[in-house]
């Protein structure tokens, strides 16, 4: 016979039975009784956020750093809807979440009661899967089958909406060994008679590049171990999209470093030039691929994405191979070496020696010079002082700090890097940062932020002083939304609609109120020092970093041109972007 | 009909794959989607064709397995191969979504819809509204002195046949079900 026990109850139980050892929350009247039960249970953390939408982020930043999935609380109503932008950053970025809401009691389901939203109406487009629990009997195994929805196939945010009454009801426990299993069971194992297939193009190709993406970091650390080794067998290049970076090292020879509308030049004209593209766990997203029709003219294509919906949606290509990426990576290298494969070593010779000349363009460079600190400059300083520590984790906010964060920080490690990359949140980075430090206490954990960006969820200073979380806020002060002056500048006659600030806060005095540190950086010659000081503290610090106000981020290419039409500089900007491009974002 | 005029997105069962990508025109095809018969199951189902801009042009849903409650949807649906595709792969993505089967590609199917008529009229026009609904084997289920209501079972294209010659003979309302289809032959 099961346990009886009450709803909320249950709730802690599943948790503490999924191995549950954070929870990001904010309580509310239709969850308290959960709330009640976290009280009397020392087992699962609770961290008091200062807004729904900073627990769904730190919980997205928890789950990427760990690859388990990060847990939230929130209650009905208002929580559940500011639960929604966040809901929706982790089902763009495939990051496994499980939010659990409170509802109103079913009894008053669809009165309009105090505090009640449709909340599995309002989440679904934007879950993996939702469920509105209305026997306090299945509540157990829900909660157990939203951790496997969850987690299993391509990942993604689930929410489980549990009425007041369910919560306060008793019923018998479901164990997690005794879940239903549900019939969703996503396919792992790739078709053996595609991987060969590209088995034998990998040998014949003249110009191959790996093209890589999130899938292989949410594949597990495996499947980032086999990229590798498949890198080092063969010799590719290997590029990888914003949401991939780490799972091949930035220190590696064969790094082209990023690509896509501000990646590398050398990446973004190997993917124009190559004869073999090899998409593992990416989606040919629109800041990838720019103009369709001129996307990689010239090239054989194979996508391994264990979403059968990922592939040919945008792109057609030759080899789909339907599975997880360190699955497939296994059975691609075993075929390759069982059949004693052997790269074109003529040909790939003469494409190294190609993308040698596109590096010695050298498209990153830039220099410091005056009094006003550059942000390249900043960033690259950041890199150099926090490069070798031992456990470094950076988190951003979105715009262009987020893409120079990328250009000029290195990554050697998988789940070291957290963005918000298909929504593109600004107010990620900060409470994704505090999900991080939850995870990983003693480690060095850096949100790289805009002030805009960073202002949009600043509240949740509160929440890392309160659990004395040591997180870095490297603030790059222009005082300007940079991205949309940057577009503004190329597209709308510089005309510069309300993308800036008039009415900053001291960001040292911010910090000083919410009993954090504040530094404030404004010249070259001290930053380093600033940044050490930053570094040496015990706690959380705003570092208020200000910095060159029109500085735009390059390379650029610009929306709908293709890869080789890419912009270097200020020089060649002028009448970039074309009457078509324009109404892209 | 030319012996090259092969309707696109038929021909996965011939030697040649004969579709040209590049020259995408809009295909009709029937899907039959197996579901959990769950709350809110055909709200995602829908959102999906909303929220990502495909067409429905006709869906019908009933639970077929009252023991293992699971429903059939069948959507009959217009877009260009590599839509239907996508659509088919989106739905396939839907977690309590069992089976997608694409009817008009998976061999032969039988495809039925029931549509009930209203027609008003006295005299001749009452005369040939009965004497047509006797040449489309529909039934009378109702009548008055000045109306009769049709059943009509058959493909769309029958059940819209029956509506054009009815619509000049008093037409008031119709009522359609949608289109229910299955593959013919002994496998499920």
């Amino acid at each position: 016979m099961q346990k009886a026990m009450t709803g909320a109850k249950m709730v802690v139980q599943a948790l503490k039975d999924q191995g549950v050892e954070v929870v990001f929350g904010y309580p509310g009247g239709a969850v308290l009784p959960i709330y009640d039960e976290i009280f009397q249970q020392n087992e699962i953390r609770h961290v008091l956020v200062r807004h729904e939408q900073g627990a769904v982020h730190a919980a997205e930043g928890y789950a990427r750093a760990t690859g388990k999935p990060g847990v939230c609380l929130v209650t009905s109503g208002p929580g559940a809807t500011n639960a929604v932008t966040g809901l929706t950053d982790a089902l763009m970025d495939s990051i496994p979440i499980v939010v659990l809401t409170g509802q109103v009691p079913t009894f008053m389901i669809g009165n309009d009661a105090f505090q009640e939203a449709d909340t599995v109406g309002i989440t679904r487009p934007c879950t993996k899967h939702n469920w509105l629990v209305k026997e306090t009997e299945r509540l157990s195994d829900v909660i157990h089958q939203a951790f496997h929805v969850a987690t299993a196939g391509r990942p993604g945010p689930v929410l489980v909406d549990i009425p007041k009454d369910v919560q306060f009801a008793s019923a018998g426990y479901t164990p997690k060994q005794k879940a239903r299993t549900t019939h969703y069971q996503p396919k792992v194992k790739g078709d053996l008679d595609r991987i060969t297939e590209l088995a034998e193009l990998m040998a014949k190709a003249e110009r191959p590049i790996l093209y890589t993406g999130g899938g292989v970091i949410n594949s597990g650390p495996a499947a980032s171990q086999l990229l590798r080794e498949l890198a080092e067998e063969t010799g590719f290049p290997v590029t990888s999209t914003l949401m991939g970076l780490g799972a091949y090292p930035a220190s590696g020879k064969q790094w082209l470093g990023m690509l896509g509308m501000h990646g590398l030049y050398e990446a973004n004209l190997a993917m124009h030039g190559c004869d073999l593209m090899i998409n593992i766990g990416a989606r040919f997203d629109d800041r990838i691929t720019g103009r369709l029709q001129d996307f990689s003219p010239r090239s054989k294509k194979a996508h391994i994405d264990i979403d059968p919906s990922s592939i040919n949606k945008v792109i057609h290509v030759d080899i789909p191979i339907v599975g997880d990426v360190a699955h497939v990576l296994e059975d691609l290298l075993h075929v390759w070496k069982a059949q004693g494969r052997k790269v074109n070593r003529e040909g790939l010779a003469k494409w190294w020696a190609q993308i040698e000349d596109w590096r010695a363009v050298d498209c990153l460079k830039f220099e410091q010079t005056g009094r006003t600190i550059k942000p390249q400059h900043a960033l690259a300083r950041l890199e150099a002082l926090t490069r070798d520590h031992p456990d470094r984790y950076i988190c951003t906010e979105v715009g262009q700090h987020q893409m120079w964060a990328a250009q000029y920080m290195g990554f050697d490690a998988p789940n070291r890097w957290m963005t918000s990359g298909g929504l593109g949140t600004m107010g990620y980075g900060f409470p994704a940062s505090i999900g991080v430090q939850m995870a990983h206490p003693d480690a060095l954990v850096i949100n790289v932020a805009g002030e805009a960006s960073w202002l949009m969820n600043m509240q949740e200073m509160g929440t890392a002083v309160q659990y004395r979380l040591p997180v870095k806020q490297f603030i790059l002060n222009n005082e300007r939304l940079g991205m949309v002056r940057q577009w503004q500048e190329l597209l709308h006659g510089e005309r510069y609609s309300h993308s800036w600030s008039e009415a900053l806060p001291d960001f040292v005095k911010l910090a000083e109120a919410f009993g954090a540190k504040g530094i404030h950086c404004a010249d070259p010659d001290t930053l380093d020092e600033a940044i050490m000081e930053m570094l040496a503290y015990d706690g959380p610090v705003i570092f208020d970093c200000l910095v060159e106000k029109h500085e735009n981020c390059f390379p650029m290419i610009p929306s709908g041109e293709p890869h080789n039409k890419m912009l270097l500089g200020e020089a060649s900007t002028l009448d970039a972007i074309g009457a078509k491009g324009a109404v892209l974002v | 009909m030319s012996a090259l005029k092969i309707k696109k997105g038929t021909s996965r069962h011939s030697a040649y794959d004969l579709r040209d990508p590049h020259a995408e025109a809009p295909e009709t095809h029937t899907l039959a989607v197996l579901v959990d018969n769950e709350a809110g199951v055909l709200a995602r189902v829908i959102g999906l064709f909303s929220g990502r801009g495909y067409n429905i042009d006709s869906l019908t849903v009933a639970e077929v397995d009252h023991t293992g409650h699971t429903s059939r949807i069948t959507i009959v649906t217009t877009g260009t191969p590599s839509i239907i595709e996508q659509i088919k792969a989106q739905l396939g993505r839907i977690v309590p979504v069992h089976e997608v089967h694409d009817l008009t590609v998976e061999g032969r199917s039988v495809e039925r819809e029931l549509a009930l008529f209203k027609v008003a009229g006295e005299g001749d026009k009452r005369v040939e509204a009965l004497r047509l609904a006797d040449i489309f084997r529909a039934n009378v289920v109702d009548s008055t002195l000045g109306s009769f209501v049709f059943e009509i079972t058959g493909t769309p294209e029958k059940v819209d046949a029956f509506a054009d010659l009815m619509r000049p003979l008093g037409l008031v309302e119709v009522a359609r079900t949608g289109v229910a289809a299955l593959s013919r032959g002994a496998q499920g």
